[in-house]
């Protein structure tokens, strides 16, 4: 297992013990050791897997090896064909972005896009839009909504990209103005948070009907990097402030944020693209079954409710202060 | 370069924030000079001799703007419930309470009825010193009721943000409030109500890139820095000196992200001008 994380080692070694054994000639005492070894390595992946910390799920949900964007479109949709550009300025290689079927319907999709190896990481800037990105995104969501078809975002940023080209060109401006426009688009949304969901950065794509999470992703706003240098001043610091900040799936769910959890094959998305694949598709045909009959006011009004929700505060009968 | 020149750019940078000391007399920070208080305080907070505007509270933003007598504040009563049970070297709650204490608001944001120049509109205004001005959960509350409002009384909103952006101890909620206010002001727009968004010193990050820019008319007072990431964080990435002037007002102005940049001085004038000319109302005063 390349790119092992740390806590994946005690795997690692087990797996290379198992390869060593199964690479050896047949026999019966031999045949016994090894499914012995595979149940010890699969106890060991159950128990792993079971108990992870919110910065093991950072570490997976950031994994090399994890599928992105294309990697799910390739093998969810037929017939996918890339659109470009925001027809303003430039066309945003860290966002991806077309024209798909999805079991024979018609649908946008809209997805952050990470590079795999070096030279792909720097032209898909990590995954981290400019403008261009957000209003190539918003275009597209825009051309979905003229011709009834349903909007599938996949979210896997480490957030916008703060950069100089990135505020002269209004950041701040694209990502509100697509979360406005989102508010009031008349097609059904399905977000799914595939990896790492990065501030503004993520929302900017993510204010769907329905937003569902991968089992092992993040969602949060800003950083564990980024938060422990605020609180701590101390980068470092990172697995603390990824406990913190609550930021995993199941954090999510309680915290009334997200709709659903998509579960992971054992081990992550990146042990199994196919197996990963194939619980999001379950997901989303049946999330976008549901959304299918809905009017577009039905689906406005609806969007409206569940972020006007969103909040944690009490109310006291008297003021608490004021002028 | 000479050490002490070094050290000027970097006060200059952040030109921010002036010490008022007790006194008669104060030093402004942006051009240095030492000023009359009783001439700062006539001319609303503005260094007489640079034009500066000084960081001010809420309480005397609504002053400034608002009639005599005619605010009418609401949603006093909302307080966090420290949803993630955020741990820190002080807990979330007496963060809040002190800021409280400190400012005499309820929230980083005070919203309400108001008129301006005899015209009716919703008001809220940041207080930069509750938190950072930061939106949590209950900024973003108070803010969504208040267009909410606006939508009930049909009058138009007026906000003039001063915040760092979202509030870290609420985690992905204060994100949300980012969805929610945005959400609010597109129902506002199918109203076809006004929304006038006002940028001081400082507005980044959460704020900037919801409701701040989403104004029917965006304005800024004078060198106020506003942008979606901190010039911090930015420095770091690019590794790289910034600009001059990179994200202040006049910087935007150039490059397109605001309609106009107006002295506090005008604020109120200019506010009842432009809600005037959508209210359909004679320019003049009545
Ligand atoms: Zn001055």
């Amino acid at each position: 297992m390349p790119d092992a994380l740390d806590f994946e080692q005690p795997l690692l070694e087990l797996e290379t013990r198992l390869a060593t054994l199964q690479a050896q000639e047949d026999s019966p005492r031999l045949r016994e050791e090894i499914t012995k070894l595979e149940e010890r390595l699969e106890r060991q992946r159950q128990k792993t897997y079971a108990s992870l910390t919110p910065w093991q799920r950072t570490q997976l949900a950031r994994h090399p090896k994890r599928p992105h964007a294309r990697d799910y479109i390739r093998v969810l949709f037929d017939d996918f064909i890339e659109l470009h550009g925001d027809r303003l300025y430039g066309d945003d290689a860290a966002i991806v972005s077309g024209l798909a079927r999805f079991e024979g319907q018609g649908v946008v999709v809209i997805g952050h896009q990470k590079g795999r190896d070096t030279r792909e990481k720097i032209a898909r800037n990590f995954g981290m839009p400019h403008p261009e990105g957000y209003r190539k995104a918003l275009r597209l969501m825009q051309l979905a909504e003229k011709f009834g078809k349903p909007v599938l975002t996949f979210i896997d940023t480490p957030g916008a990209y703060p950069g100089l080209g990135a505020e002269e060109r209004g950041q701040a401006e694209a990502i509100a103005r697509n979360l406005r426009e989102m508010a009031g688009l008349r097609t059904p949304i399905v977000a799914v948070v595939t990896g790492e969901g990065g501030s503004g950065g993520a929302l900017a794509i993510g204010m769907g009907n329905r937003v569902l999470m991968l089992e092992y992703a993040i969602y949060s706003v800003i950083s564990p990097e980024g938060c422990a240098a605020i609180l701590w001043g101390d980068a470092a610091r990172a697995p603390d402030a990824a406990e913190s900040m609550k930021i995993t799936a199941p954090d999510l769910v309680r915290l009334g944020v997200i709709d659903a959890i998509v579960p992971e094959p054992v081990g992550g998305a990146h042990r199994d693209w196919d197996g990963a694949a194939a619980h999001l598709r379950a997901a989303l045909r049946s999330h976008l079954g549901d959304l299918a009959s809905k009017s577009g006011d039905a689906l406005v009004a609806e969007r409206y409710e569940k972020f006007r929700r969103m909040g944690a505060f009490e109310e006291a009968s008297r003021p608490r202060a004021g002028l | 370069m000479a050490w002490f020149k070094r050290k000027t750019d970097g006060s200059e940078g952040k030109a921010s924030r002036v010490h008022i000391a007790e006194g008669l007399w104060i030093k402004c920070d942006s051009c240095k000079e030492i000023i009359y208080r009783a001439e700062v305080e006539r001319a609303g907070r503005v260094c007489p001799k640079c034009n500066y505007p000084f960081r001010i509270s809420a309480r005397e933003r609504i002053t400034l703007l608002a009639d005599p007598g005619s605010y009418e504040e609401r949603d006093t009563t909302l307080e966090t419930t420290d949803p993630l049970a955020f741990k820190d070297t002080k807990k979330y709650r007496d963060r809040v309470r002190a800021a409280m204490q400190k400012t005499r608001a309820d929230e980083a944001v005070v919203c309400g009825l108001a008129r301006i120049g005899g015209l009716p509109a919703v008001l809220c205004v940041f207080e930069f010193g509750f938190l950072g001005g930061s939106m949590g959960s209950v900024v973003g509350e108070k803010l969504t009721r208040a267009i909410e409002l606006a939508i009930d009384k049909h009058v138009p909103v007026v906000i003039v943000s001063a915040s760092g952006g979202a509030r870290m101890q609420e985690g992905i909620l204060s994100l949300m409030q980012m969805a929610k206010t945005s959400a609010a002001l597109q129902r506002l727009g199918e109203r076809r109500l006004p929304y006038v968004s006002v940028l001081t010193d400082p507005t980044t990050g959460g704020v900037t890139a919801s409701f701040a820019m989403l104004g029917d008319v965006i304005m800024a007072e004078p060198r106020a820095l506003i942008g979606f990431a901190g010039p911090r964080v930015i420095a770091e990435t690019i590794r790289q000196p910034l600009p001059e002037g990179f994200q202040r007002s006049e910087f935007l102005l150039e490059h397109g992200q605001l309609d106009l940049i107006v002295d506090r001085r005008d604020l109120k004038e200019t506010l009842r001008r432009i809600l005037a000319f959508f209210a359909d109302q004679p320019s003049q005063p009545g």
